[in-house]
């Protein structure tokens, strides 16, 4: 089962709750979508530990439930 | 360290730029390969493509080996770089042609 936006913005602001998120659906299909993460949580780290933080906020459903999930991190500017 | 994972180490590190990936260079069968080969053809520099969907356990295997969820996968000289969305956003800031070049991998003219 596909996952819907609410629900991984959920997650993600579960684990990193200073957050900003932003879930757009890319196809329309509830299967497609990028995410936009803001987090002071990703200060001084390198793109693939932010990535890794984000995976990890979502519990193993990236690859899985989730194949399709463009993300976008960085800290507040 | 199991047999594909000591395989998968061998591959990373006996070529400078490797690309986990979906299908292959030629015939990639996943949009988010699709786009790496592409940005790696167009920047130019020679790379090993390896088709994860030859073997479950080559699949799993790259997943496992550099705790990260998603294929393509992209090495150089040995170190994760990032999947598609890493070298994307990358190779739009040119980071990534500099970081080849820190590298020492040089792009064909």
């Amino acid at each position: 089962m596909p996952m819907d936006a609410r629900e991984i913005e959920t997650m993600i602001r579960d684990a990193l709750p200073d957050a900003t998120v932003e879930i757009k659906d890319l196809a329309g299909d509830g299967d497609h979508y990028a995410a936009i993460v803001v987090s002071e949580q990703f200060r001084g780290k390198t793109r693939v530990q932010q990535h890794q933080m984000v995976y990890e906020a979502l519990k193993g459903n990236m690859g899985g439930a989730l194949h399709a999930l463009a993300l976008q991190t960085s800290a507040p500017s | 360290m199991s047999e594909v994972q000591s395989w998968i180490d061998n591959a990373v590190k006996n070529h400078d730029v490797v690309l986990f990936m979906k299908g292959t260079p030629s015939f990639p069968q996943c949009g988010f390969s699709g786009q790496v080969v592409q940005i790696l053809d167009y920047i130019g520099v020679e790379y090993q493509g390896v088709n994860v969907l030859e073997s479950d356990d080559l699949r799993q295997g790259i997943k496992d080996y550099s705790n990260w969820p998603t294929v393509p996968q992209l090495y150089v000289k040995g170190e994760f770089v990032g999947g598609c969305d890493i070298v994307r956003e990358m190779f739009q800031a040119e980071e990534l042609q500099s970081y080849m070049a820190e590298k020492g991998i040089s792009a064909a003219s």
